[in-house]
Order: structure tokens, then sequence, then C-alpha cells
């Protein structure tokens, strides 16, 4: 029997009055990987953020439920502690906060008790170095001056750290070189298990050697207009969006 | 979940804030005259020349305007203010005999036990006397001086007549003749040549009467190749009317000789902080300022340095934080008077509840200093819309063969950078706390240990009921 963690009910996003998101359905069972592709400026990380609680991004109507609870009104660390995870198409810098207290700090944050400096540091090394990552980052100041691969490799050492239920990477693949992308996948083939689930945002399909998805969904003009297997994002890869669009776009 | 949402004015102040009786054995009429200044001077036993000094200062200061730039003075009634309380107690060298209610005052602000564990001579003033002094007995042996100025003014008149005012002179500015007309307590040190202090000096000041000035004079000189780092805290309860400081620091250092001179002020809100500081530093000397203001209802603080000696070194460190009903116009002066001198300033400000923190730098070069370098960053960070920042940096330059860098950022707390965190599971509060910690983090790790704990500790209840 498999249990539903994420249910998306015909949801209507917008941001500054202008709607993105137009009724979109999504259900993801527990230890399921989805993959989200599309054009440019179709939604994509729009529903990234609003599953996440960007207070910017207005839910107008519908429903996200995660793990049985209806979660439109609350906040990012509310959600986060539900166990939902963002992997940032644009990771932020925050000056004079390192990697390692921030860490600390989320993790204490989700799970509700404060480890011990000497264990986490344990900890931060061995995901570090599955990620290999230098040492060094763990004290360096959160993604100041890290370079875009870079950050991206951090948003999945936090991701390893927090080990959420659901974790929603948003492109995280993209400006990492081919060695990067494989080691961000084993990253998160590690965490996956028959609870844990993965939404992959992506324009491409090299991620998908080393994940195996389940299904793939075309998001375009604010709505996923065709959901299939990994056939789906080989079909893309090929001939673009232009058949779809031409099929389902309004 | 219950978010706070009053916002307790003061509440990171409470220990400051225990107002003791004012119990003096000698006080001042309000404002200020000839026989006020005379009567000063006759009570503390001056020498003629150092009662000309200040009638002459006075006259200076009746001479000059207002300054009528930067804050808003028009509430500080100099004449409402009571120039010279001498704190029933005379100056002593062990706590125990310090009165009991000004030591338990010193106990709450842990100077004693800063003294025990980390400091190699402590000087206390409460009002306008210094009531403890002392100096662990091997720096004495290497002959470092380290006192009141009353008694310096006595024991080593010589070298008070030489300094005493020469970097500042009452001529330079309102309050600066002010302060020699009526200046009272303060430090005098003296590190002689080659000998390194490795624990820092400290000297406390507390302002404990209503409606009162402090006007304490600091006069510090490092001679060649010696080393000093001297901590110069200040704080004062509050009341409901101004009281005013209004203090001067000097500072000699030497060829090759460093000083480092880190200041904590968090006065009340009741106070008027017109303190002038300076620093005049000799071929390869260096001179750092660190400076946090976090109190006082008005400060103007330009700490300056005048690098006379070729090669010649300058760092500013400084952080500010105004509050409501704060305006704090803070920053520094640096004058490369030789060839081959370098600076650096690295400013942060933080502002919130409507407070108003304002960035005023010089930077000068002078005609014959060339290949000089200089570094200034200015930050600052406003946590709301109703608090204000600006910056002014002043860049004169006489000759074009100098390495100069220049940053000035205004800027809001990011909503991204919050909303960052907290998919991290972070508090909204946490994550503004954090970012604002991370924002001032190359400040603190500048500042003396226990004052670092004070600074996070104080943007934690700072920040504590800011969000709405
Ligand atoms: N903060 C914002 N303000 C205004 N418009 C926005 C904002 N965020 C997103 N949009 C608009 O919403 C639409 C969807 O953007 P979104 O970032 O979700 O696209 P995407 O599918 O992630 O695209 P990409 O593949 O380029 O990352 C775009 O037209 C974009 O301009
Ligand atoms: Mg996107």
């Amino acid at each position: 029997m498999e249990n539903l963690l994420l249910n998306i009910k015909d949801l209507k996003v917008s941001i500054e009055e202008k709607e993105i998101l137009r009724g979109l359905d999504l259900s993801i069972n527990e230890g399921e990987v989805h993959v989200i592709m599309g054009p440019n400026g179709g939604g994509k990380s729009t529903l990234a953020y609003t599953l996440m609680g960007h207070p910017s991004y207005h839910i107008e109507s519908g429903a996200i439920e995660f793990d049985s609870e209806l979660i439109n009104e609350l906040r990012a660390d509310e959600r986060a502690k539900k166990g939902l995870f963002l992997s940032f198409q644009y990771p932020e810098e925050i000056s004079g906060v390192t990697v390692e207290d921030f860490l600390r700090t989320a993790k204490a944050s989700v799970t509700g008790e404060m480890q011990g400096i000497i264990s986490f540091k344990k900890l931060i090394k061995e995901k570090m170095e599955l990620l290999e990552m230098k040492e060094e980052y763990a004290t360096r100041y959160l993604n100041v001056g890290f370079s875009g691969g870079e950050k991206k490799k951090n948003e999945i050492l936090q991701m390893s750290i927090l080990e959420p239920k659901l974790a929603i990477l948003d492109e995280t693949d993209s400006g990492l070189d081919v060695d990067a992308i494989r080691i961000v996948a084993e990253g998160v083939n590690k965490i996956r298990d028959n609870k844990r689930s993965i939404l992959v945002i992506t324009h491409y399909n090299k991620l998908l050697d080393y994940i195996e998805p389940d299904f793939v969904h075309i998001l375009m003009d604010g709505k996923i207009v065709k959901s299939g297997g990994k056939e789906l994002a080989m079909e893309i890869d090929e001939q673009g969006y232009e058949n779809i669009r031409a099929k389902y776009a309004n | 979940m219950e978010r706070k949402k009053t916002y307790v004015e003061d509440v990171s102040r409470t220990i400051y804030d225990i107002k003791n009786k004012f119990d003096y054995r000698f006080k001042t009429d309000k404002g200020l005259t000839p026989e006020i200044i005379k009567e000063i001077s006759k009570e503390k036993n001056e020498p003629q020349w150092m009662t000309d000094f200040r009638l002459k200062s006075l006259e200076i200061y009746y001479s000059k305007p207002m300054p009528t730039w930067g804050v808003d003075l028009t509430d500080l009634d100099i004449d409402e203010i009571i120039a010279y309380i001498r704190p029933d107690a005379d100056m002593k060298t062990t706590w125990e005999e310090v009165p009991e209610d000004i030591k338990d005052t010193f106990e709450r602000l842990g100077i004693p036990q800063a003294e025990r564990e980390s400091l190699a001579g402590v000087g206390a003033q409460y009002d306008s006397e210094v009531v403890y002094h002392n100096i662990k007995q091997e720096l004495v042996d290497q002959g470092v001086i380290y006192t009141d100025i009353e008694t310096a003014l006595v024991e080593y008149e010589d070298i008070l007549k030489e300094y005493f005012m020469k970097l500042v002179p009452p001529t330079d500015h309102k309050f600066a003749a002010l302060h020699g007309a009526v200046w009272s307590g303060g430090s005098f040190v003296y590190v002689p040549e080659g000998v390194n202090v490795d624990i820092p000096l400290q000297s406390y000041f507390r302002l404990n009467a209503p409606g009162a000035g402090q006007f304490e004079h600091t006069l510090i000189i490092v001679e060649k190749g010696a080393k000093l780092h001297f901590i110069e805290g200040c704080s004062a309860p509050v009341y409901n009317v101004n009281n005013l400081h209004a203090g001067c620091v000097e500072l000699f250092i030497k060829e090759d000789a460093t000083l480092r001179y880190s200041t904590i002020e968090n006065w009340s809100r009741n106070m008027y902080n017109l303190n002038t500081k300076r620093a005049l530093v000799d071929k390869n000397g260096t001179i750092e300022w660190v400076s946090g203001s976090f109190g006082s209802k008005v400060s103007m603080l330009y700490p300056m340095s005048i690098l006379k000696g070729e090669g010649a070194r300058s760092e500013f460190t400084g952080i500010t934080f105004a509050s409501t009903g704060q305006h704090l116009d803070t920053g520094t002066k640096v004058v490369h008077a030789a060839p081959h001198t370098t600076s650096t300033v690295n400013s942060k400000s933080i502002s919130k509840n409507g407070g108003y923190a304002f960035y005023r730098g010089l930077l000068k070069v002078a005609p014959g200093a060339y290949g000089c370098k200089s570094s200034v960053s200015c930050e600052s960070l406003m946590l709301d819309n109703i608090s204000k920042s600006d910056t002014l940096p002043i860049i004169e330059l006489n000759n074009d063969d100098i390495d100069i860098g220049h940053e000035a950022k205004i800027g809001r707390i990011s909503d991204e950078a919050i909303f960052y965190l907290m998919s991290r599971g972070i508090s909204e509060e946490e994550a503004k706390a954090m970012i604002v910690r991370g924002f001032v983090e190359p400040i603190t790790k500048e500042l003396p240990l226990e004052y670092a704990v004070e600074l996070n500790n104080l943007i934690n209840i700072e920040l504590e009921g800011t969000i709405g």
C-alpha cells in the first residue's frame, strides 16, 4: 500500500498580482522520484518556492497537503520541520555565518535537539567527503564566494544533513560539471529510501542517468500538461517542447 | 506559536540602569562661569598653569558657536549640566576600600572580575573622579605608569605640560574647549621604550549622577617599540534629564610602537556623547581603533589618526547600533601626513526601530605623502522601514601617488536571505539575528571577548519583538 506524501490539488499561485500557477495538480507517494521539466518561465521555481512557503507567492486557491496535513498556511520554518527541503536554484549568500554553525543550528531547529559540536563536526566531515567537498568549506561563510557548482553541492550537503522527507531540487544540476553531477546524484541517492521522496526540477537528462525517476512531468504555462515515465524526458531531449506546446498550450 | 510583540525599550540595559543614591562630597552649581571653573581647579589642588588653562579654554568655549551640522543639539542646555561632582570616595588601590554602593556598581558591570581574569590594570571612574586604580606590579617594575590624570599632574607634571591637550587643543571645536575648561578624571598611561604590555589595561567610566557631565581625559604615550592594548568602557543609568559626555582622548604612538584602543560605549539614552579622540603616529607606528557605539541619545564621535611618520599605520574597526530615539553620527578621520602610510577603515552600522546611524568619514592625503595606501569600507544595515542610515565619506587627495579602495553599502535586511534560512527550519527571529550577527562578525571578532558576548546578547534582545 502506497502512502501519499505530497498532494497538490488545483493550485493557483500569483506573484505581484500576476497568476503564475494556474491550476496545478501533482501527487507524490513516499519513496518516489518525480521529475519536472518545462520551458523557461513556465512556473517550476514558482512551484518550488510555493511548496517551501515563500511569503511573496500567494496561494489564490487550491491545496497543498504534505504528510496528510494541509500546509497552505505554514511558514517556511514549520514546513522544514515537517520534512520539506528545497535546494535553491540560486542559493543566497549569508556573510559572517559559517556553513558549520548554520547547519548545526538548522539541524537543531529541525530535530529539536542541539547536537554536540564534536559529533556534529564529525557528521559534517563525513557528508562533505561523500560530496568530495574540501573540509575548509565548513568554516567558510555560507555560500560567500562559492562558485556556482560549489553552491549547488552545498545545497546537497544541507539536504544530506537535514534528511528531509521530500527534497525539491530546483535545477541543482545546472552549472555542474559531469563529475559533480554524478557526485550530487550519488548524494541524492543516499538519502533516497522507500520513505523519502525527491522532486527533481531539471532541463537535462544527464542527472536522470544516475537518479532513476518514477515519473516525469511537463510543466508549462503554470500547469502540468503531460506526465509519463523516463521516456518522456528522452522525447523532450530530442524534440523540445514544440509538439507538446502545440497540443496543450492555451 | 506565541510571538513576542511587545518591544521593551531598555530591556538589555538592566545591569546598567541600576541607579545609586546621588551621594557626593562636592559638586558645582549647574552651568559654567569662571567662578565655577576656579572652584573645580581649587577643589582639585591644581597648579596655577592648569587653572589658567581651564580659564582660557572657557573663553574659547564662549567664543565658539554650537556645531549646527550632523546632529540636533538644540535640546542640550549646557547651563543645565553639572560640570563637576566629586563622589563621596577617595581613590583606592583595592576594591575592599571602595565604598560599598560604588563597588557594587562596578561588580555588576563585571569590572573586578575582568581585572582578576584578563586585565593587567584597571581604572574606575565614578562621576567626576577616579575611585579605583590598580596595575600589576610587574608592569610597574618595567616602568609602566597607569594612573588618573590628577595624580599624573602631581607626579609627572612635566609630561602633562608637554602633552596635555596638545593634540586636541581647546581651539579645535566647542566641545574640546568645554573639555579643556571642566575636564576631570580619566587615565594617564605611559609605556616606556620597548615594553610590551601583553594583557590589556582597562578604564571604566560610570556616570551615576542625573543632569551631570562627564569630562574625563585620557592621555596615553607609547614609547618607541612598545606595545599596549587599552580598553575603555562607559555606561550610565537612564534619567529623564540630559547628561553630557565630552571626554577627550590623546594618544601618542612613537616609532615602531603599537597601540590598540578599544571602546565599548553603552551610555543610556539620555546622554549626549560628544567625544574627541585623536592619535598621533610616528614612523612605522600603528594605531588600531576598535569602537563600539551602542548607547546615547546623540553621538558625535570620529576617532582621528594622524599618520605623521613614514610607514605609520592606522586601522579602524567600528560598529554602531542605533535604535529608537537615537541619532548616532560616527565615523573616523585619517590624515596621511607622511609617505608610505597605510590606513584601513572597516565600519558597520545597524539601525532599527526608528534609529538613525550616520557614517561620517574623512580621508586626507597630504601633498608630500606619496605611496600611501588606504582602504575604506562602510556598510549599513537597516532592520526595518522606519530606521535610517546614511554615509558621508569625504576623500581629500593632494597627490596622485596613492592606492585607494573605497566601498560603501547601505541596505535592508534581505527577505530572500531570511527565507533561505527559514527554509532550513530556522525561525524568522533567529534568521534575522543570524544575519545581523553575521553582518557584525568581522567586528565582533575584534572586540574583547566579554564585549563580543555582550554585543551578541544585545543583538538577540534588540531583535526580540521586532518581528510583526
Ligand atoms: N518575484 C517575481 N516577480 C515577478 N515575476 C516573477 C517572480 N518570480 C517569478 N516570476 C515570473 O513567473 C514566471 C515563472 O517563473 P519561474 O521562475 O517559476 O520559472 P521557471 O519555470 O523556474 O523557469 P526557469 O526554467 O527559467 O528556471 C516567469 O514569467 C517569471 O518572470
Ligand atoms: Mg526556475
